[in-house]
């Protein structure tokens, strides 16, 4: 079975594999639209608010996601696995704080 | 060249957001010998060809990065005089004691500007790497699991204060400048990689706003070969690549970076070359870190993670 997983801002879905992260199924369809980091829930640039749906989340990094953001559902989508349709927000940015310069990938 | 004084990195102690699964890369996917588990549930690993007990300690705990970065001084009066330089410079140390880290002396530890700890120590029992010390083989069993690095080689590290580290490292610690990138303005750093050694880097750093952040742990294998077969195991066990098979213009070093199940950024290696401490240090303009190949020779770019992601 697989959900399907849309970002409010750009309307674009792609089908969320429960099995592998939303940011995984993200970049194996070749899909854009979250930032990619680390993967593993320690650099924070793949920061998501779920709007709407159910999802099981594995551990992230307590530096950018606090046990508030996490019950309030700004997670990282890296680290968060759909067990429904999902509706998602972006809020991480790649961020150079060398040059003070973000983009969104 | 005479080695004395900071001889070469000596371990790295790693956060991780779940234990076993970081047990499983680092001693099943990378190839690391474990060596021992103590009372806090710290793991203990060394790569197969490093002599002494333990080269990366990992820690379970709620957020990821690098607890402290450490190096082997050539013996206990070198680790008292260093001791006493740094004081005499005005950075305070704390003696951490001996067997807080399993089969490890004394270490002295203190904080640098870039937020970092470092230690040094003297003393860590000595476990050989498997082959006899008459007439030994030239590899083991062990050096055949997994990537098989044959050592934890350096690390880069991300904060602020570059300058003040350069200075710290080079006038207290006997390292020197092998290679740097400029800011964009040409005035300062805003990276620099250090060595104690022969070695192209012993330890490197990028200048960050955020304090105390790990860029990469660096392991060495021996030739374009094994990075090639690093990154078939790297896909093999879905390890998420970050950049590479490639070649840094800086160092000329051949590599893939990756990052292990918690984010922690690693590296796979080999090459580079080997300077001395009186060689012109090689200096990068901004640009040249892009454009120039600096990150990635062939593809002259900056890629977006370099300086972005961090754990």
């Amino acid at each position: 079975m697989v959900f399907k997983v849309c970002i409010a801002e750009t309307g674009e879905c792609f089908s969320g594999d429960p099995a592998r992260s939303v940011l995984e199924s993200m970049c194996q369809l070749g899909r854009r639209g979250i930032p990619k980091g680390c993967c593993g829930g320690a650099c924070g640039v793949c920061k998501v608010e779920v709007l709407a749906g159910s999802y099981d989340v594995k551990p992230m990094s307590r530096c950018h996601v606090s046990a508030a953001d996490q019950a309030a559902g700004c997670v990282l989508a890296c680290r968060i696995f759909p067990r429904s349709d999902l509706e998602l927000r972006v809020l991480g940015v790649m961020r150079s704080a060398l040059l003070g310069q973000a983009s969104t990938q | 060249m005479a080695m004395t004084g900071v001889l070469r990195p000596g371990h790295a102690q790693i956060r991780v957001l779940d234990l076993e699964e970081g047990v499983h890369h680092y001693r099943d996917v990378m190839g690391l010998v474990e060596t021992g588990r103590d009372a806090q549930g710290r793991v203990y690993l060394k790569c197969w060809d490093e002599r002494d007990h333990n080269s990366v300690i990992l820690r379970q705990a709620d957020t990821a990065g690098l607890d402290f970065f450490a190096f082997k001084v050539l013996d206990e009066a070198t680790l008292d005089e260093l001791e006493k330089k740094l004081n005499d410079y005005g950075v305070k140390t704390e003696r951490m004691p001996a067997g807080e880290l399993l089969e490890t002396g004394e270490r002295v530890r203190f904080q640098i500007p870039t937020g970092h700890l470092i230690e040094l120590y003297a003393t860590k029992t000595a476990v050989g790497n498997g082959l006899q010390v008459e007439n030994p083989a030239p590899w083991t069993k062990a050096s055949e699991n997994g990537i098989a690095p044959v050592r934890l080689d350096h690390c880069l590290l991300y904060g602020p204060n570059v300058a003040a580290v350069q200075k710290l490292f080079t006038e207290v610690l006997g390292f020197y400048l092998v290679e740097r990138v400029l800011t964009p303005d040409g005035q300062g750093n805003v990276a620099i990689w250090l060595s104690c050694s022969h070695k192209v880097h012993d330890i490197a750093f990028v200048e960050h706003a955020e304090p105390g952040k790990l860029h990469h742990v660096s392991f060495m294998l021996e030739s374009w070969e094994e990075v090639l077969r690093a990154g078939d195991i790297m896909s093999m066990h879905k390890v998420p690549i970050d950049i590479g098979p490639t070649r840094h213009g800086v160092t000329r070093g051949c590599t893939i970076y990756a990052w292990d199940p918690s984010g922690n950024r690693f590296e796979t290696f080999m090459g580079g070359y080997q300077p001395y401490p009186d060689y012109e240090p090689t200096t990068w303009t901004f640009e040249g870190l892009g454009a120039g190949g600096g990150l990635d020779y062939p593809q002259r770019k900056l890629h977006e993670t370099f300086l972005t992601v961090v754990s």
